[in-house]
């Protein structure tokens, strides 16, 4: 598997680390009720096909991206930076 | 049919013409009592213990493939008590228990192997973390020995004791640790299931599941629409699809695990061995494949396949802990789908819907735990109270903060 990072180009999987759900994108306010946090930290969507999740460039330009995924083939369709995509 | 040593000698005699098959291949009833969905072997062991423990045999199993194709069929096969907090302990212990007279009960030859199974550390603090992991499981009733690096090197001379990356200090050897034929305990259970009323119902996909004011009434399935009052599902690394039907989401996230099979050897590993700060667990098969896996792939798959990088990982990981394996041609690889809690513990549990249940979250380790598991699932769906060793593995425990992470790892589901 490869990632076509939008700073570094098309890279080894192993460069990368996996964090999870494009879910952690979505951190509650502290005060929000204990359901958000527990959607946010817990609750998943889990879908088999096209899925949206964190991975950071470890080995490389230290960003944050934003892969869109299928995970039935692995196939990759988009790579973000989460950066930007905040801005 | 009974199975004994004498059946397979008289059959021997007469060709073999007189075996039939272990179970039925019904078509579905229009409504039962209950319906677990899956045909793996959580399923068929909820199935067969509510028929045994609880009398109720007007049930079926849905599976939407065939019996013990998924997780059930794909595992290492590694059957333990060695967890250390409360919850997790009593329930695998009561499980190793319900192992040990597993033959017996199901007439079936399991091929149970209580080898022993040894934690390799390789620290001061990792030792004393093993140390006080031994006591808990003494104190549960079951049985650990800490081996010092002398006796580690007596049971297992061929490690490599020199290297110095992670250097072996000892090891916590659980004597009633072992492996399982991981398909004799689907096709065992499926047998005494069907032996005992329950309709078996392969190629059937469970599409829906109708609810009417908040209460169960049956599932939509590709070979017609079945009733029940009572539905449990059971499968696995598909739990967030089957939820998502009853419009639940659940604290789960699907992730790949591989293992791997070597070319048949003569017996080389006598135990089960697991190194930890590897990611790397290994122990030879019955038929003589040196059987090993490591972690997951770390990203949401469902695939049931994985990618060379892992591969590799595991590869080196094998070589740097026990260099006589690396002349062994590696025969097969495979990846099962894995059903991941943030806190690495399962949950057994009733859901916000009346009359439906739930069993799933059974990470890596689901496999030893598939007789208790039926056997609490059973309890649950046929009362209505979970069962004293299941207590703790609640659905809304992650809402509450009474988490069970046995690792320590935190709240991510691909950590555990
Ligand atoms: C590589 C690997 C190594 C492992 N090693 C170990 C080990 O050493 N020790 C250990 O204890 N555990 C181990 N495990 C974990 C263990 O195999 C699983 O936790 C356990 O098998 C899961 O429960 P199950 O048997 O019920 O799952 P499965 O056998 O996967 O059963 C679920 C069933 O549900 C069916 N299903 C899904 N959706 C539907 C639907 N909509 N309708 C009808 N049916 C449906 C599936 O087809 C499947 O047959 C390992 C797993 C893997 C992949
Ligand atoms: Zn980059």
């Amino acid at each position: 598997m490869r990632l076509t990072c939008p700073l570094c180009g098309d890279r080894d999987r192993r460069e990368f680390t996996y964090y999870g759900a494009e879910d952690y994108l979505h951190r509650p306010a502290a005060e929000a009720p204990l359901a958000d946090w527990d959607g946010y930290l817990h609750l998943r969507d889990n879908p088999a096909g096209e899925t949206r999740d964190l991975w950071y460039h470890e080995a490389g330009c230290a960003q944050w991206l934003l892969v869109s995924r299928n995970t039935v083939t692995h196939a990759i369709s988009k790579v973000e930076l989460v950066a930007e995509r905040k801005a | 049919m009974r199975y004994s040593g004498l059946k397979v000698f008289t059959e021997g005699l007469f060709g073999n013409k007189g075996w039939r098959p272990a179970w039925r291949d019904p078509a579905p009833k229009a409504e039962y009592d209950a319906v677990i969905i899956g045909g793996g072997g959580h399923g068929l062991s909820t199935a067969y213990y509510l028929a045994k423990n609880h009398g109720l045999t007007n049930i079926a199993v849905l599976e939407k493939g065939y019996l013990g194709g998924g997780n059930v069929g794909r595992n290492t096969t590694i059957v333990r008590a060695n967890y250390f907090l409360p919850g997790n302990s009593e329930f695998y212990s009561h499980s190793l228990k319900l192992w040990e007279g597993l033959e017996a009960d199901l007439n079936y030859n399991v091929m149970h192997s209580q080898r022993g199974l040894i934690n390799l550390f390789h620290s001061d603090g990792q030792r004393d973390a093993f140390a006080r992991r031994g006591n808990a499981m003494i104190n549960q009733g079951d049985d650990a020995v800490l081996l010092d690096r002398d006796g580690v090197r007596e049971m297992l001379p061929y490690l490599d004791f020199d290297q110095t990356r992670f250097p072996i200090y000892g090891g916590l050897l659980h004597p009633r640790g072992g492996t399982a034929r991981h398909d004799a305990v689907a096709w065992g259970y499926a047998r005494g299931a069907d032996r005992r009323g329950v309709d078996l119902i392969q190629n059937c996909e469970v599409t829906g599941i109708d609810i009417q004011n908040g209460r169960v009434t049956g599932v939509q399935t590709t070979r017609g629409a079945i009733r029940a009052g009572k539905v449990g599902m059971v499968v696995a690394g598909r739990s967030g699809q089957v939820a998502a039907m009853a419009g639940m989401r659940l604290p789960v996230e699907s992730h790949i695990l591989q293992a791997f099979v070597t070319e048949g050897l003569k017996p080389v590993i006598d135990h089960v061995i697991s190194f930890g700060m590897g990611h790397f667990y290994i122990s030879q098969s019955d038929k003589g494949g040196l059987v090993f896996g490591g972690d997951l792939d770390f990203y949401t798959s469902y695939a049931q396949r994985g990618n060379l990088p892992m591969v590799e990982h595991v590869m080196e990981a094998g070589m740097t802990l026990m260099p006589m394996i690396g002349r062994a041609r590696v025969l097969r690889s495979w990846g099962g789908i894995m059903d991941m809690t943030p806190d690495g513990s399962p949950i057994i549990d009733k859901t916000p819907v009346e009359g439906l249940f739930v069993d799933c979250g059974w990470n890596y380790g689901g496999f030893k735990a598939v007789p208790a598991s039926g056997w609490c699932m059973a309890h649950l769906m046929a009362t209505g109270e979970s069962h004293a060793v299941a207590r703790r593995f609640t659905l809304n425990r992650f809402l509450t903060g009474h988490l069970l992470d046995e690792e320590g790892t935190g709240s991510q589901h691909n950590l555990h």
